[in-house]
C-alpha cells in the first residue's frame, strides 16, 4: 500500500483538493470571504509593484551611464566612517520585528487574548512609523545631496527616478498599513471584535478574523520590503 | 464540502524560529554587500536569501502553508508569470543598451 505521508501521496492529495474545488458548483475558496478579498487584493497589489521593479530593471539594463553604487549612496557616517548600507539594514530590521509582532498579535487574537493582541498592534504600528521616520529621513537626506528624478550628482539620470517611485509607494503602503493597524489596536481594545460590535466604515460586525486579514496585508509590505532590499540597495 | 475553517494554527515557537531566521538571512544579505562579492555569485547570493525570506514569510508568517491548494496556487502562479515578462524586459533592455551604444556613440 503507498504510504500516504509521501511526498508523491501529498502532492496528489492536494491536486484532488485543488480539482475539488474547482470543480464544485459553488464558490471556489472555502475561506472566510474578508480573506480571500485580501489576498486577491494582495495579488494585484503584487503586480504593480512588479511593475514597477521591472521597468526599474530596464531602466538600470538600458542607461548608458553607470549606475550610482547602492552602498555608497546610503551611506552613513558613524564616528567618521562611512558605513554602507546602515540606515536600510536597521529599516530592514525594523520591518522584520513588526512582521513578528503582527504574526503574534494575529495568533493571540485568534486565542481571544485581547490584551496581548491589542498591544502587539500598536507595536507593529510603533515600529511601522519608526521605517516610516527613517525612510524619510532618507528622502531627506538624497534630496540634499542633489538627488532629483531627472538626475543625480554621481551617475544614472534614471536613479532618482525609481528610487522614489519604488520607495515613495513602498512608504505610502506603509502608512495606510500604520492607519489601518492603528485603528484595528482601538477596536481590540474597546472590545468591539469580542462583541461583535459593527464598525463605523463598513457596518460589519467585528470580528477576530480581521486581525488576521489585516496581519497578511502587513507582511506583504514586509514582503515587498524585502524585494526592494534585494533588487535595489543590495543589486 | 468543509465548512469555511482557518485550518491548524503553527505553535509559538513556530513564529520565533522564523522570526530568527528571517533575522539571520538579513544580516547574510548585508553581509553579501559588506564583503563586497562581485558578479554571478553576488547576484545568485542575494536572491537566493531574498527568495529564502520572502517564502518562509508567506509560508509561516502569512499562513500560506496552512492553506487549502486553491489558495496558494491562486497566489502564487499569476507571479510566476511575471517572472515571464521580467526576463522579457530583460532581454529587450539589452537591445535597447546594445542599440544606443551602436547609434548614439560614434
Amino acid at each position: 500500500m503507498r504510504d500516504p505521508h509521501s511526498p508523491s501521496s501529498r502532492v496528489a492529495e492536494a491536486a484532488r483538493g485543488l480539482v475539488d474545488d474547482w470543480a464544485a458548483d459553488r464558490r471556489v475558496f472555502d475561506v472566510p470571504w474578508d480573506k480571500a478579498m485580501m489576498w486577491l487584493f494582495i495579488l494585484s497589489d503584487v503586480f504593480i509593484f512588479a511593475c514597477f521593479l521591472v521597468g526599474y530593471m530596464a531602466l538600470r539594463i538600458a542607461a548608458t551611464d553607470p549606475w550610482p553604487d547602492a552602498s555608497e549612496v546610503f551611506a552613513l557616517s558613524l564616528g567618521g566612517e562611512p558605513i554602507p548600507l546602515l540606515l536600510i539594514a536597521i529599516m530592514t530590521f525594523v520591518l522584520i520585528s513588526s512582521s513578528g509582532t503582527m504574526a503574534l498579535a494575529v495568533k493571540f487574537a485568534h486565542e481571544g487574548k485581547r490584551r496581548l493582541t491589542a498591544w502587539l498592534l500598536w507595536l507593529t504600528a510603533l515600529l511601522g512609523l519608526v521605517f516610516l521616520g527613517m525612510q524619510v529621513f532618507e528622502w531627506a537626506k538624497l534630496i540634499e545631496d542633489g538627488v532629483r528624478p531627472w538626475g543625480n550628482p554621481w551617475g544614472a539620470a534614471q536613479f532618482g527616478a525609481s528610487f522614489f517611485l519604488i520607495t515613495g509607494f513602498h512608504g505610502t503602503h506603509v502608512t495606510f498599513g500604520v492607519l489601518f493597524i492603528v485603528i484595528m489596536a482601538v477596536k481590540v481594545m474597546r472590545g468591539s471584535l469580542a462583541d461583535r460590535r459593527p464598525g463605523f466604515l463598513t457596518g460589519r460586525r467585528g470580528r477576530y478574523a480581521m486581525v488576521e486579514s489585516l496581519g497578511l496585508y502587513w507582511h506583504f509590505v514586509d514582503l515587498v520590503w524585502v524585494f526592494i532590499f534585494a533588487f535595489f540597495y543590495l543589486w | 464540502m468543509s465548512e469555511p475553517g482557518q485550518g491548524a494554527h503553527p505553535p509559538l515557537r513556530a513564529y520565533l524560529w522564523v522570526w530568527l531566521a528571517l533575522f539571520i538571512l538579513s544580516v547574510f544579505s548585508y553581509w553579501v554587500d559588506y564583503a563586497g562579492l562581485e558578479g554571478y555569485l553576488k547576484w545568485f547570493l542575494i536572491t537566493a536569501f531574498m527568495l529564502l525570506k520572502a517564502g518562509l514569510i508567506m509560508a509561516v508568517f502569512m499562513h500560506l502553508a496552512w492553506e487549502r491548494p486553491s489558495i496558494v496556487v491562486a497566489v502564487l502562479l499569476p507571479p510566476g508569470a511575471l517572472l515571464f515578462l521580467a526576463a522579457l524586459m530583460a532581454l529587450e533592455s539589452h537591445y535597447t543598451l546594445l542599440s544606443r551604444l551602436r547609434f548614439f556613440f560614434s
